[in-house]
C-alpha cells in the first residue's frame, strides 16, 4: 500500500496512496480560465443567521435598523459557534425564515438587507500586524470575532480548530488547496490570484499552533495554482518549515482524512479527528479568511464561489457577499443558455440539489452548479445489485458500502452501525461505479440522519420518563401528607376517648362541651 | 398398570409442588423483560394503547397479553422493535402513525382552572391557579392528555415545524427493480 508516487514536479517528498479512489472527467477548464471578478451589488441581501456547525448565533439586530458593513448581526451563544456580520452597508427590513442552502431545502432565520449601495464600513478592530509578539488567546479570539468557519464545506469555527487541546501536540499543519471535486475552481483561482495572502494565513495559523511542519497539499491538475503558490512562498521567510506538495489528481484526494494520508502516510482513527495524531487540516479560503481577519481586521463577509456548469452562459469565479442570492450570481454569468436539468450547491459528486435560485451563499457555498440535462443524464431505474464488489474497491475509506446498503435497506439501524457507517463520507465513489445504479449514498445519508433522530427521541422519551416519574411520586407523597394530615385529626379527636376509656368519642365531646358551659356558667355567677 | 398410573402422578405432584415452590421461593423482583419493553416505548404516556401509561402497557407486553401494535407514538419502528425483542412476528399497525405535535393553550382564552396541569403526566404545563398557563414545548410529549379535561377548550394539539435541525434524508425513493437475488448481469457490461 505505501508505495511512493513520483511526483511530476520537483518535490522529493515521499506521497502515501490511499484506497480507492476514482478517476472523473475534472471539468475545471469551463470556469478556471477567468480572473475572479467582483459583480455588482444584489438589490437583497438573505443574510442566514447562522452559517456553521454548533450553537445557533443570537441575532443582534431588529428590523429597521441601519446597519454598517462588517457590523455584528449574530453574536455566538457558545465555544462552538461564530458570529455573522453584515456583508454590505443598508437597513435590515425583515428577519424571517427564508430558504438556505441545505439538501431539505428547508428555511431558517435570515436576515434580509437592501444595500444603500454605500458600503459604509463599521468601525473595524486595528490590524494586528504585530501578532507573532502578541499573545496567541488575543489571535485567537480576534478570529473568533471575525466569524471565520471551514470554507471548504464544512463550515467548523476555525477558531475552535487553532485552540490545541491540551493534552496533545500538534506537528503537522496541512492546508488543503487538493480542491478534488470536479467542475469546482474557487480555490485553483484564489491560488493562483492571492498566493502571497493565503500563506500570510499560513503563516498566522502556523504561529497559533506552533507546527514543526506546514504541507500545502495541491492536485497536480493545477500546475499554475501550484506555480503560483511555489513563487510566492519563495518571497517568503516561511520556506524552512513549508512546503507545496503536488499530489496525484485522484477523487477524493481532498478528503480531510484521505489528504492527511496521501501527505503523511497516516491513518485517523476511526471516527477519531486528526488532531489525535497530532495534524490540523484547514483549506486554503480559509488561510485567506484568517489573513484578512488578523492583519486587516475584516470580518468574513464575502467568498469566491464557482459558477458552472454546462447550462450557464459564462461560467466564472465571482467574489461575493455573503447572503447574495444564487440566481443573482448566475444572472451575472450571462444567465442560462439552457434549461438547467438540475441545480446543485456544492460539486457533483458531494453537493445537493437546489429547490430555490433565490437560496442566498453561505460561506461555506464553493459551487453552484447548473448542469444541462446532457452532464446529468437520468440515471434509470436502479437493478438488484449484483455482488460485484466495485464499490468496495474504490471505497476511500475502506468501508463495506455493499453490506451497508443491504442493512440501510432493510432500516436495520445497529447492523449499519457495525460496518462504520458515520466513517463514510459521502464522496459516492461507490455509486459512481455501482454497474446497478443504486442510489447507495442516499441510502447512506438516509441512515446516517434516522440514527441521529432515533438517538433524540430516545433521549426526549428518557426525558419524559424521568419527568413522568417525577410526577408520580409528588402526587404519591401528596396523598401521603393528606393522608397523615387525616390521621392527625382523627388521632386528636380520638384523643379524650383514650382518657375517659369507655365512651365513644361523641359522649366525650359532649362531655366536654357541658364541662367548658358549665365553667362559664359558674365564672359567670361568679363575677355577677 | 396401576401403579404406573400412581407412580406417573405421584411424579406429576412432586414436580408441580417442586415448581410451585421455586416460583414463589426463587421469584426475581420487578420484572426485566417488562423493564427492557418500558425503554422501548416513547414514555408519552397518552393511554392510546389502552392502558393507563407506557409502564402499565410494557407490564401487559411482559406477560404476553397485549398485541405489540398498540402504540401510537412508538409507530413502526416500535413494532419493530419489541418485534425483535420479544421473538414476536410483527403485526402491521392498525391506525396511521400521526404527525408529531406539541399542545398549545390560547392564552386569550386559558382561564387558569388547572385541570390540564393535573391531567399532564410529565409537567409540561407550567401556571398557577387563576393565571395563564402555557406549555413548555421542550417537555410536551403530544399526549393529548390534557386536552379533554380542559373547560374552555382551549387547549390545541399543534403540529411541530419541521426545521433543519429536525429534518431527515428520505428513504430512497428509487428502489432497485426485480429482486435483489437471482440478479441477472444486466448492466455489468
Ligand atoms: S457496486 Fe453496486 S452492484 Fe456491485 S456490489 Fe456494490 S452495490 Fe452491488
Ligand atoms: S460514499 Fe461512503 S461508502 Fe461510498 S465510497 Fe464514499 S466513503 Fe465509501
Ligand atoms: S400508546 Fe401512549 S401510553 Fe401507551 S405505550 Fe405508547 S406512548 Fe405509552
Ligand atoms: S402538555 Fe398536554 S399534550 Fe403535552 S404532554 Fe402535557 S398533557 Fe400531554
Amino acid at each position: 500500500m505505501a508505495i511512493a508516487l513520483k511526483p511530476k514536479s520537483t518535490s522529493q517528498r515521499r506521497l502515501w496512496r490511499f484506497h480507492g479512489g476514482i478517476h472523473i472527467p475534472d471539468e475545471k477548464a469551463l470556469s478556471n480560465e477567468r480572473a475572479i471578478e467582483r459583480p455588482p451589488l444584489a438589490e437583497r441581501l438573505w443574510v442566514p443567521l447562522q452559517q456553521h456547525i454548533g450553537a445557533p448565533g443570537r441575532p443582534l439586530v431588529a428590523v429597521g435598523d441601519h446597519v454598517l458593513k462588517g457590523q455584528m448581526i449574530a453574536e455566538p451563544t457558545g465555544f462552538i459557534s461564530a458570529p455573522v456580520h453584515a456583508p454590505t452597508s443598508g437597513r435590515v427590513v425583515a428577519i424571517e425564515p427564508h430558504p438556505v442552502p441545505h439538501p431539505s431545502g428547508l428555511s431558517a432565520p435570515c436576515a434580509l438587507i437592501e444595500p444603500d449601495g454605500l458600503e459604509t464600513w463599521a468601525e473595524l478592530p486595528p490590524p494586528l500586524a504585530d501578532y507573532p509578539q502578541l499573545d496567541p488567546a488575543l489571535i485567537r479570539e480576534r478570529i473568533r470575532w471575525a466569524g471565520v468557519v471551514g470554507m471548504g464545506g464544512a463550515s467548523f469555527p476555525t477558531s475552535v480548530k487553532l485552540t490545541p487541546g491540551t493534552d496533545r501536540e500538534i506537528q503537522t499543519l496541512i492546508i488543503n488547496g487538493a480542491e478534488c471535486e470536479p467542475y469546482i475552481t474557487c480555490d485553483d483561482r484564489l491560488m493562483r490570484e492571492r498566493a502571497a495572502h493565503i500563506l500570510e494565513g499560513v503563516r498566522i495559523m502556523h504561529h497559533l499552533l506552533r507546527v514543526r511542519t506546514v504541507l500545502i497539499g495541491i492536485e497536480d491538475n493545477k500546475p499554475e495554482a501550484i506555480a503560483a503558490m511555489q513563487l510566492a512562498l519563495a518571497e517568503t521567510d516561511m520556506g524552512g518549515y513549508t512546503e507545496i506538495v503536488p499530489i496525484p489528481t485522484l477523487y477524493p484526494s481532498g478528503g480531510e482524512k484521505q489528504l492527511i494520508r496521501i501527505l503523511t502516510g497516516k491513518e485517523v482513527p476511526t471516527s477519531g479527528i486528526p488532531a489525535q495524531i497530532g495534524i490540523v487540516c484547514q483549506n486554503v479560503g480559509t488561510a485567506a479568511a484568517v489573513a484578512d481577519a488578523v492583519l486587516e481586521g475584516k470580518p468574513l463577509i464575502a467568498r469566491v464561489v464557482t459558477v458552472t456548469g454546462r447550462a450557464i452562459a459564462a461560467p466564472r469565479n465571482l467574489e461575493v457577499p455573503v447572503g447574495t442570492p444564487i440566481e443573482h450570481l448566475i444572472a451575472q454569468c450571462g444567465g442560462y443558455r439552457e434549461a438547467p436539468r438540475k441545480l446543485v450547491c456544492g460539486g457533483p459528486m458531494m453537493g445537493f440539489e437546489l429547490r430555490e435560485s433565490a437560496t442566498p451563499i453561505t460561506k461555506a457555498t464553493n459551487c453552484v452548479l447548473a448542469l444541462a440535462p446532457e452532464e446529468a443524464p437520468d440515471p434509470g431505474p436502479a437493478l438488484a445489485c449484483i455482488r460485484c464488489g466495485r464499490c468496495a474497491e474504490v471505497c476511500p475509506t475502506r468501508l463495506l458500502p455493499q453490506q451497508m446498503y443491504w442493512n440501510a435497506r432493510a432500516k436495520d439501524l445497529d447492523r449499519v452501525q457495525d460496518y462504520n457507517l458515520f466513517d463514510c463520507i459521502e464522496c459516492g465513489c461507490c455509486a459512481q461505479v455501482c454497474p446497478s445504479h443504486i442510489p447507495l449514498v442516499q441510502y447512506y445519508r438516509y441512515a446516517k440522519t434516522e440514527i441521529w433522530a432515533r438517538e433524540q427521541e430516545k433521549r426526549k422519551s428518557e426525558q419524559a420518563r424521568a419527568r413522568h416519574a417525577a410526577k408520580q411520586a409528588r402526587l404519591e407523597r401528596q396523598e401521603q401528607e393528606k393522608q397523615a394530615r387525616l390521621r392527625k385529626q382523627k388521632e386528636a379527636l380520638a384523643a379524650p376517648k383514650s382518657t375517659d376509656s369507655g365512651e365513644d368519642p361523641k359522649q366525650a365531646l359532649i362531655a366536654a362541651a357541658r364541662e367548658r358551659a358549665a365553667a362559664r356558667r359558674t365564672s359567670d355567677t361568679g363575677s355577677a | 398398570m396401576l401403579a404406573a398410573i400412581l407412580a406417573l402422578a405421584a411424579l406429576a405432584a412432586f414436580f408441580g409442588v417442586l415448581l410451585g415452590y421455586s416460583a414463589i421461593r426463587f421469584r426475581v423482583e420487578g420484572d426485566p423483560i417488562a423493564d427492557q419493553i418500558d425503554s422501548l416505548l416513547p414514555q408519552t404516556q397518552c393511554g392510546q394503547c389502552g392502558h393507563p401509561g407506557c409502564r402499565p402497557y410494557a407490564e401487559a407486553l411482559a406477560k404476553g397479553e397485549e398485541e405489540i401494535n398498540k402504540c401510537l407514538p412508538g409507530g413502526e419502528a416500535l413494532v419493530l422493535a419489541l418485534a425483535d425483542l420479544l421473538g414476536r412476528e410483527p403485526v402491521a399497525m392498525d391506525i396511521k402513525e400521526k404527525v408529531p405535535s406539541v399542545a398549545f393553550i390560547d392564552p386569550e382564552l386559558c382561564i387558569g382552572c388547572t385541570r390540564c396541569i393535573q391531567a399532564c403526566p410529565v409537567d409540561a404545563i407550567i401556571g398557577a391557579a387563576k393565571q395563564l398557563h402555557a406549555v413548555l414545548n421542550s417537555e410536551c410529549t403530544g399526549c393529548e392528555l390534557c386536552v379533554e379535561p380542559c373547560p374552555v377548550a382551549c387547549i390545541e394539539m399543534r403540529p411541530i415545524r419541521e426545521d433543519i435541525q429536525r429534518w431527515r434524508w428520505p428513504y430512497p425513493a428509487r428502489q432497485p427493480v426485480a429482486s435483489d437475488i437471482a440478479a441477472p448481469l444486466r448492466d455489468a457490461a
